[in-house]
C-alpha cells in the first residue's frame, strides 16, 4: 500500500481499515434483513407441515364441526369476503375523500393542523379498542346488531387512517407542474384533481388502499368484540347475517386442546395468507397496470 | 414615463394595446415582490421581460392569467385590463381568463397521458364540441409538432424528447385558442437547437397570438420580441420596471443608463 505512489502523504495510510469498516456495516445490514426473512420463513415452513395434511376441497366448503375431519370454514371464508368488500366499500371513498380535502381544498388552519395530527395518531390506536368502539357505536347505539356491517363498519374505521395517510402520501406526490399545467388550461379545481392528480396519484393510493385491507382480513380483536361467534353453519346473505371470519375460527381452533384442531388451524393460517398473499399480488399488478398507463 | 401612460386615449388602447398593466404590486406575506408595474402589451407581438434573477419577471407574468392566484400568501394589487375589463375585478373568475391567455411554463410539463390527451385536455375541461381530432392535428401543426407525432399520437407525452416536450405544452395551449400565450423561461431547459425552433415558433405564432416572454436569454430577447421591457431589483428587494420600449431601440439605444449596463453584461 504504502508503495502506491497514488496515496497523498496528508492522510495516514488507513484506507483499508475504512474499508474492513464498510465490510462490518454491509454484513449487519444484511443480516438485518435476514432476520426477517427467516423468521418468516420458519413460520411458513412449520405451518405447511402442520396444515397441508387437512387442506382439502370440503376444508374450504365444510361449515366448522367437532368432528375435525368434516370441519372446514366456509362460514368464515364467506364471512371474510363479505366484511372485507364491505370494508373497501366504506374505506376507499371515504378514505381518498378525505385525503383529497386534506391535501388540496383544506385551509392551512390550527383546526386542520388539529385534524391531521389527529389521524396520524388514530393509526397507532390498539384494534381493540376500535372493536369496543364498535361494539358501543354500531352494534349498540346505532342497533344494527352483531352483524356484518357493524364488523365492517368497525374495520373501516380501524383502517381508514391508514388509507388517509396512504393517499395523502401519493397526492403529494404528483408534482406541482402538472396542476399549473391544468389551471393554466382552464380547468377548475375539481377538474385537475379528477383528471390530473387523482390519476397520476392512484397506483400509490391503491397500494395502500390494498395494503390497509390486508391489515383488516386479519384481524380479530375488533371482530371477537362485535361478533364473537365462531360456531357458524351458515354463510352472511346480507349485511345484517351474523358472521365470523377467518382469523377469529382460527383462534378457536388453536384454543381447542385436541390436536386435530391446531393442524386444522394451520390449514386455515395456509388459506387466509394465500389470500393476502393474492391481494397483495394484485396491488403490485394494478399499480404496474397504471404505471405503464401514465408512463408509456 | 406617467405621463405617457395618461396621455394613451381609450381609443389607441383598444387600437393597439391587447393587455396592459397598471399600478401593480405583488406581494408574497408582506414581502413586496413587485412594485408599481405599469405595462402595456401591443396585439400580434411579441413583449419580452428581461431583467437580473429575482426582479419578479416571471411574478409580473403570472399576473396576466391570475397564476398567483394558486400561491396562498401572494396578494396582487393594482389592475390589469384586457378587452377593456380589469381582471382582478370581484365579478372576473379566474378560470375563466385562463382559456384566453394561456401559458407555457419554465419546465415542459406535459401531462403523463398520451400525446393525444395532452393536446385534447384543455379543450374537453372546457366542452369542446367539435371534431376532436381535427382540432388536435391543427394544433400539433401550429406548434410544428405534427410531422414528428403523426404516427405516435397514442404514445405518451413524457416519451418525447425534452424540446418537442416543449412544443407539445406550446400545442396543448394553442388547443384552446387563447388570445395571448404567457412563456415563463421556455427554453431554459433545452438544448440550443430546441431553443431554436421554438424561437421561430414564436415568430411564426404572432400572426394569430400576442406573445408575453420572460427570458433570461438577452439573445433570445433580442431575437424574437418586438417590445422588451427590462426589470431590476430596487433597493427594498421588490422589482421594478425601468424601461420599456421597442427591442431595437432597448437593445442599441436605451434611455436608462441602468438598461445598458445589464445589457452590456455589466452586471447581472
Amino acid at each position: 500500500m504504502s508503495s502506491n505512489q497514488a496515496q497523498s502523504s496528508l492522510f495516514p495510510e488507513n484506507l483499508r481499515k475504512r474499508k474492513r469498516f464498510g465490510q462490518i456495516i454491509y454484513f449487519l445490514l444484511l443480516s438485518c434483513v435476514l432476520i426477517g426473512i427467516v423468521s418468516l420463513l420458519i413460520l411458513l415452513v412449520r405451518i405447511l407441515f402442520d396444515g397441508i395434511d387437512w387442506l382439502s376441497w370440503h376444508f374450504l366448503t365444510n361449515f366448522p364441526s367437532r368432528h375435525p375431519e368434516i370441519a372446514g370454514m366456509k362460514s368464515a371464508i364467506f364471512g371474510t369476503i363479505w366484511t372485507i368488500a364491505l370494508t373497501g366499500s366504506f374505506t376507499v371513498p371515504i378514505g381518498i375523500g378525505a385525503a383529497i380535502y386534506l391535501e388540496e381544498y383544506s385551509p392551512k388552519s390550527w383546526f386542520t393542523q388539529i385534524i391531521e395530527i389527529n389521524i396520524s395518531n388514530l393509526a397507532g390506536v390498539p384494534s381493540i379498542v376500535y372493536g369496543l368502539l364498535g361494539l358501543a357505536l354500531f352494534v349498540q347505539w346505532m342497533s344494527i346488531g352483531r352483524s356484518v356491517l357493524a364488523g365492517a363498519l368497525t374495520l373501516a374505521l380501524l383502517v381508514l387512517p391508514i388509507v388517509i395517510l396512504a393517499a395523502r402520501e401519493a397526492i403529494r406526490a404528483v408534482p406541482d407542474s402538472y396542476r399549473q399545467a391544468s389551471y393554466a388550461l382552464g380547468s377548475t379545481k375539481w377538474q385537475t384533481q379528477k383528471y390530473v392528480v387523482l390519476p397520476s396519484a392512484m397506483p400509490s393510493i391503491l397500494t395502500g388502499v390494498i395494503l390497509a385491507l390486508s391489515r383488516a382480513i386479519g384481524e380479530a380483536a375488533p371482530i371477537i368484540a362485535i361478533s364473537a361467534l365462531v360456531y357458524l353453519t351458515f354463510i352472511p346473505t346480507n349485511p345484517l347475517s351474523r358472521f365470523t371470519v377467518m382469523p377469529i375460527q382460527i383462534f378457536n381452533w388453536v384454543s381447542r386442546p385436541q390436536d386435530e384442531f391446531r393442524g386444522l388451524a394451520a390449514a386455515g393460517i395456509i388459506i387466509l395468507l394465500l389470500i393476502l398473499l393474492g391481494m397483495n399480488s394484485f396491488a403490485i399488478y394494478l399499480r404496474n397496470r397504471y404505471q405503464k398507463q401514465s408512463e408509456e | 414615463m406617467e405621463n405617457e401612460m395618461t396621455q394613451v386615449t381609450d381609443k389607441e388602447i383598444s387600437k393597439n394595446i391587447i393587455i396592459s398593466a397598471r399600478n401593480l404590486n405583488v406581494y408574497y406575506g408582506n414581502f413586496r415582490a413587485v412594485k408599481d408595474v405599469n405595462l402595456d402589451v401591443k396585439k400580434n407581438q411579441v413583449l419580452s421581460l428581461i431583467g437580473p434573477s429575482g426582479c419578479g419577471k416571471s411574478t409580473v407574468l403570472r399576473c396576466f392569467n391570475r397564476m398567483n392566484d394558486l400561491i396562498l400568501s401572494a396578494e396582487v394589487e393594482g389592475s390589469i385590463l384586457y378587452n377593456g375589463i380589469n381582471l382582478y375585478s370581484a365579478e372576473v373568475d379566474a378560470t375563466e381568463i385562463r382559456s384566453s391567455i394561456g401559458m407555457v411554463f419554465q419546465k415542459p410539463n406535459p401531462f403523463p397521458k398520451s400525446i393525444y390527451d395532452n393536446v385534447a385536455f384543455g379543450l374537453r375541461i372546457n366542452g369542446y364540441q367539435g371534431d376532436m381530432d381535427e382540432a388536435v392535428e391543427k394544433s400539433l401543426k401550429q406548434a410544428a409538432l405534427w410531422d414528428e407525432v403523426k404516427d405516435r399520437l397514442k404514445d405518451s407525452g413524457l416519451t418525447l424528447s425534452g424540446g418537442q416536450q416543449q412544443r407539445l405544452c406550446i400545442a396543448r395551449t394553442l388547443a384552446i385558442e387563447p388570445d395571448i400565450i404567457l412563456m415563463d423561461e421556455p427554453c431554459s431547459a433545452l438544448d440550443p437547437i430546441a431553443t431554436l425552433a421554438i424561437e421561430e415558433l414564436i415568430r411564426e405564432l404572432i400572426t394569430k397570438y400576442t406573445i408575453i416572454i420572460v427570458t433570461h436569454n438577452m439573445q433570445q430577447a433580442a431575437r424574437v420580441s418586438d417590445e422588451t421591457a427590462f426589470l431590476m431589483v430596487g433597493e427594498d428587494r421588490a422589482g421594478y420596471l425601468v424601461e420599456t420600449g421597442d427591442t431595437q431601440q432597448i437593445f442599441t439605444n436605451p434611455k436608462e443608463e441602468r438598461t445598458e449596463s445589464y445589457i452590456t453584461g455589466r452586471f447581472s
